[in-house]
């Protein structure tokens, strides 16, 4: 191995160093999908932290809050992941079933 | 399947509105129907047309084959779809054509709708389709508009003529908003009002879409947010059905000139409205399974103010 690519490596390792640091704070939250409800309906996460749906319904769903983000169909079992990276009030729905909504309020 | 224990009969006009609206809060057990004039009970559909070999326009509904459906509620949809195409071609005279009130396929996929299209073809009849949600679950919206949206509007609307009566397909089930029901939209309704714009009010309308289009149970969904105003083109009319799927059960009202009616999925049953936390799926016994399944046979008969509806289940 070149010293170019040793170098480059050892860069590499520090940067994935500094990324771990500055997500140390950041959480990995649940929102599950059972009858046809999300639960919790609403959940308070910080600028950073990453929301997964898991549907456990036999029946697809989605989770789509206007503008901000969109998951394709899950089918059972199915996830989605979004990493909350600004404050503020994001509604969201299903869009097969508009009745199914929640809130992921971020601060 | 008991029979209701009020003291309805086969004429209507002795039924108070409030106590037909009495009944509606425990429909879904598919006896409702009973109690409106002109619509028989559930018979063997091969039955009913030897016992009275109807006159006039006979068309058949199938709706919700979720062809891909693999879960616990009915592990082989196919299979059931295949059943019931059995009992259609069993009918010894052939009906006009047949509409599917969407849900084709469970997740949009183009193997589900060319396998859905492999065994409804074999009925031999023309279908009339109108799509589901899960029929738009492509990233594109692309495989049911190919196969099923030839000369329709918008997301899949259109209307024909057969027999003396005005068939509207409608497509309720794009761009629904948070927290609403089924959505017909602005676009389509400016349609439906052109399109019924000149027809004679003596004329029978048949409207058929997936969601129901009268609200019967918002809690789940079930219902379309705008149906009221499509309904509202429809007043003045002397006889209108309307023909629904996606709540996977046999449900109907009759409101004036109105005739509401849902029919069975062909895949799996769903609850009867607020009997469980949700709808979706319900898992019963094997031996129950065919009897909460089927299709149903809908006659017109010129002169008359009501068409006959028969649901036929997979099994008694």
């Amino acid at each position: 191995m070149t010293y170019a690519a040793l170098r480059s490596l050892g860069l590499a390792a520090a940067a994935t160093i500094l990324l771990g640091f500055a997500s140390a704070q950041a959480e990995e939250l649940k929102v599950t999908i059972d009858n046809f409800t999300f639960t919790p309906a609403e959940l308070k996460v910080k600028v950073g932290d990453t929301v997964t749906w898991t549907n456990h319904d036999d029946i697809p769903h989605t989770v789509v809050s206007a503008g901000k983000y969109r998951s394709k169909t899950m089918d059972t079992d199915g996830t989605f992941s979004f990493t909350f990276t600004s404050a503020g009030d994001y509604k969201y729905f299903c869009s097969l079933h508009p009745h199914m909504t929640g809130m992921i309020k971020v601060e | 399947m008991s029979h209701h224990d009020h003291d309805h009969h086969d004429d209507q006009r002795g039924v108070s509105r409030r106590k037909v609206l009495e009944c509606m809060t425990w429909a879904g057990t598919g006896v409702l129907w009973t109690l409106t004039g002109g619509v028989p009970r559930s018979l063997g559909l091969v039955d009913a047309a030897n016992a009275a070999e109807p006159a006039g326009l006979t068309f058949l509904q199938i709706s919700d084959s979720h062809i891909g459906f693999d879960k616990p509620a009915n592990p082989n949809a196919a299979g059931t779809l295949e059943e019931a195409i059995g009992k259609v071609n069993a009918i010894q005279k052939k009906p006009s054509f047949m509409i599917h009130t969407g849900d084709i396929t469970h997740l949009s996929k183009a193997a589900e709708f060319d396998n859905a299209e492999k065994i409804i073809s074999q009925a031999k009849l023309d279908v009339h389709y109108v799509p589901g949600e899960h029929d738009f679950l492509d990233e594109e919206i692309k495989f049911y508009k190919d196969r099923y949206g030839k000369g329709t509007k918008g997301p899949g609307y259109y209307s024909f003529d057969a027999g003396g009566a005005h068939f509207i397909g409608l497509v309720n089930v794009v761009d629904l908003k948070a927290g609403g029901l089924g959505n017909l939209g602005a676009e389509q309704l400016e349609w439906l009002e052109d399109d019924l714009k000149g027809k004679s009010k003596s004329m029978p309308i048949v409207v058929f879409a997936h969601i129901p289009l009268w609200t019967v149970y918002p809690q789940w969904g079930w219902g379309t947010e705008d149906g009221a105003r499509a309904l509202d083109y429809l007043k003045g009319f002397g006889s209108v059905t309307v023909l629904n799927g996606h709540i996977h059960q046999v449900m109907q009202k009759v409101e004036g000139n109105v005739t509401f009616h849902t029919a069975r999925s062909t895949a799996f049953p769903q609850p009867a409205p607020g009997t469980a936390p949700s709808p979706g799926p319900m898992k019963v016994e094997d031996a129950k399974l065919r009897g909460l399944l089927g299709i149903a046979s809908v006659n017109f008969k010129q002169g008359d103010q009501r068409l006959a509806i028969i649901d036929t289940p997979l099994a008694g």
